[in-house]
């Protein structure tokens, strides 16, 4: 307590922030950075949680490199990104557009939209699921024979498994995607539209010229945003497959499901962590593509 | 002057002009109207469990959206069965405990980024800044390696570990301290206050929109988990509820409205939540999009 006193105000300080940052410092040492470099380390061995752990070198990536059902499993969580972030960028911007210029009940429709980013992934997983159903089952295709139109094979098809997995996924993150895109909106100085107005542009012109250049900074986060989420996609896709986890002949079966499979049912650890690590960069790389965009702003 | 008086007056003119006009035209009626019948479609899946989970067996199939009897049958039968009970607790008790652990730390973290000079400053800043770029599927193997030797495996401390701190959380709270004046905390420190003190009483209150926030993203994203306490977990009573859903939805012969029921279960608390907080969460969702 001594030694405390005589410390000068500066020094105090010092000893505060060291103090408050104490416990943080430490977890996030040992359960952020620790693991990381573990995982790293694990992807250059081989080991299967019971057995020895040995040194392979770059076994592990030549044998993923070398892995059909990995390119598989690569390009469809490409296709998720490649579909699921146009389609919900399009969506959100299209609803957001139009509720900022509704006054009616605004409030409601906002929340309508809101409300499936409220809940969990797991539980309309399996509402969806229910949905694709064959009949009598299901609501889409007994929606369908009411019309007399012929059923759609929703998840037992190579072809329609993997859209009708990723439906959800975008379906869940349009409320939060609408909600930031008004945001954006509302940041554009009225002034702009106003000068427009007087020169009589078109609504169409005002939209191109005005509003979506003048939304990019929006839009690039939305879009990093949504890309990473649709990289990491898992939930839905575990849950509306399961008994047949990643659908027929793999056929929805994204990255992360793979790795869960490989380090949780096969516990080929290494083999797993060097598909982490792939993930990993994958999603660096999207993520430094973002500042590069900001950047040249 | 007066040439330039007659500018503005006439640019006022012209805009008067070409203000348009307001009255409630066939493009506003056509606009709300498919804005409303987007928003229906948008909470269908959701009315559809809530409804089939007030529905008996044998009208499970057809499409009608109000039950013949609506009753609660299905939730008692699956709370009785006592599962859904204990994962009801678990994720509750997880997902208090998780939040008030962030809320904590985040804050007194971002805090002293925020108000404190010292050595070390800069790197601990980037260095927690860093591991937004990793990626939780990355960790889950060295997590569960760690949690198997020091015998975390089913334990709420196992499911809870990885996310007690959280950069998101940090660098928000970070953002509003800054708008916390200097002053305060100088006044406060000649007034005889501890730095404890001074964060706990002075600094905290004045960024509680952003406290509720955090509160509110870290709760439901610990209620929605996945992937980490799948892992984590393998006695059915230690499941949470994705988890517990997840398996309970796997047992073949399970019928659809239980397992609706057991969806909504899941889903009605954080709906609840949404309703009676909603201007607060949104206001949050922009807050976290736009600062985090």
């Amino acid at each position: 307590m001594k030694l405390y006193r005589n410390l000068t105000i500066k020094q105090k300080q010092i000893v505060w922030a060291w103090g408050f940052l104490a416990i943080p410092v430490l977890f996030y040492t040992v359960i952020r950075f620790y693991p990381t470099g573990n995982a790293i380390l694990i992807s250059f061995q081989d080991w299967n949680l019971l057995g020895e752990r040995t040194w392979t070198g770059l076994e592990n990536y030549q044998k993923l490199f070398a892995d059909p059902t990995f390119w598989k499993v690569f390009k469809n969580t490409f296709v998720y990104l490649l579909i699921g972030t146009p389609v919900s960028l399009v969506i959100s911007f299209f609803v957001a557009y139009h509720l900022d210029k509704t006054r009616f009940m605004h409030g409601f429709l906002r929340m309508l939209y809101f409300l499936p980013f409220m809940t969990s992934a797991v539980a309309m997983a399996w509402v969806w699921r229910w949905f694709y159903q064959p009949v009598p089952i299901g609501l889409f295709n007994n929606f369908l024979s009411t019309f007399g139109i012929p059923q759609i094979n929703f998840l037992n098809s190579t072809t329609n498994a993997l859209p009708s997995v990723l439906a959800p996924a975008i379906w869940a993150g349009l409320g939060f995607q609408i909600i930031i895109f008004m945001a954006g909106l509302r940041a554009i100085p009225q002034s702009y539209y106003e000068a427009a107005r007087i020169d009589g542009v078109s609504p169409w012109t005002v939209l191109w010229e005005i509003t979506i250049p003048l939304l990019k900074p929006t839009i690039v986060f939305i879009v990093v945003f949504s890309s990473i989420g649709f990289l990491r996609i898992f939930d839905h896709v575990f849950n509306m497959t399961t008994g047949n986890p990643g659908g027929p002949l793999n056929s929805t079966k994204p990255l992360v499901l793979m790795i869960y499979e490989t380090a949780f049912s096969s516990f080929d650890m290494g083999y797993a962590a060097a598909q982490t690590v792939v993930l990993f960069l994958v999603l660096l790389v999207v993520s430094l593509m973002q500042l590069l965009i900001l950047r040249d702003r | 002057m007066a040439a330039t008086e007659e500018i503005r007056l006439s640019s006022d003119a012209l805009l008067k002009a070409n203000k348009p006009k307001r009255p409630a035209n066939m493009g506003q009626f056509l606009r709300w109207g498919l804005l409303f019948l987007g928003g229906i479609v948008m909470i269908m899946p959701i009315v559809y469990m809530i409804s089939t989970s007030l529905k008996w067996p044998h009208e499970v199939y057809n499409l009608k959206l109000i039950p013949d009897e609506p009753h609660l049958e299905n939730y008692t039968f699956v709370l009785e069965d006592g599962r859904f009970y204990w994962w009801f607790v678990n994720s509750i008790i997880i997902a208090l405990i998780t939040t008030l652990c962030n809320v904590i730390f985040d804050s007194l973290v971002g805090y002293t980024l925020c108000k404190f000079r010292f050595p070390g400053r800069y790197i601990v800043f980037i260095a927690i800044l860093s591991t937004l770029m990793i990626p939780t599927e990355m960790l889950v193997i060295p997590w569960y390696l760690m949690s198997q030797q020091f015998g975390w495996l089913d334990t709420y401390w196992g499911i809870m570990f990885p996310g007690l701190m959280t950069a998101f959380g940090t660098f928000l709270m970070k953002q509003f301290f800054e708008t916390v004046p200097d002053d305060f905390i100088e006044a406060a420190r000649i007034d005889g206050l501890n730095e404890l003190q001074i964060w706990w009483t002075v600094a905290m209150p004045l960024v509680k929109p952003a406290l509720a926030a955090l509160a509110i993203f870290v709760f439901l994203g610990n209620w929605t988990a996945f992937i980490w306490p799948l892992i984590v977990t393998n006695s059915v009573e230690m499941y949470t509820l994705p988890v517990g859903l997840s398996s309970f939805g796997d047992e073949a012969d399970v019928a659809w409205e239980l397992i609706m029921t057991g969806a909504a279960i899941s889903t009605i608390p954080t709906l609840i939540v949404f309703l009676i907080f909603q201007r607060f969460i949104i206001r949050g969702v922009v807050m976290a999009g736009l600062k985090g």
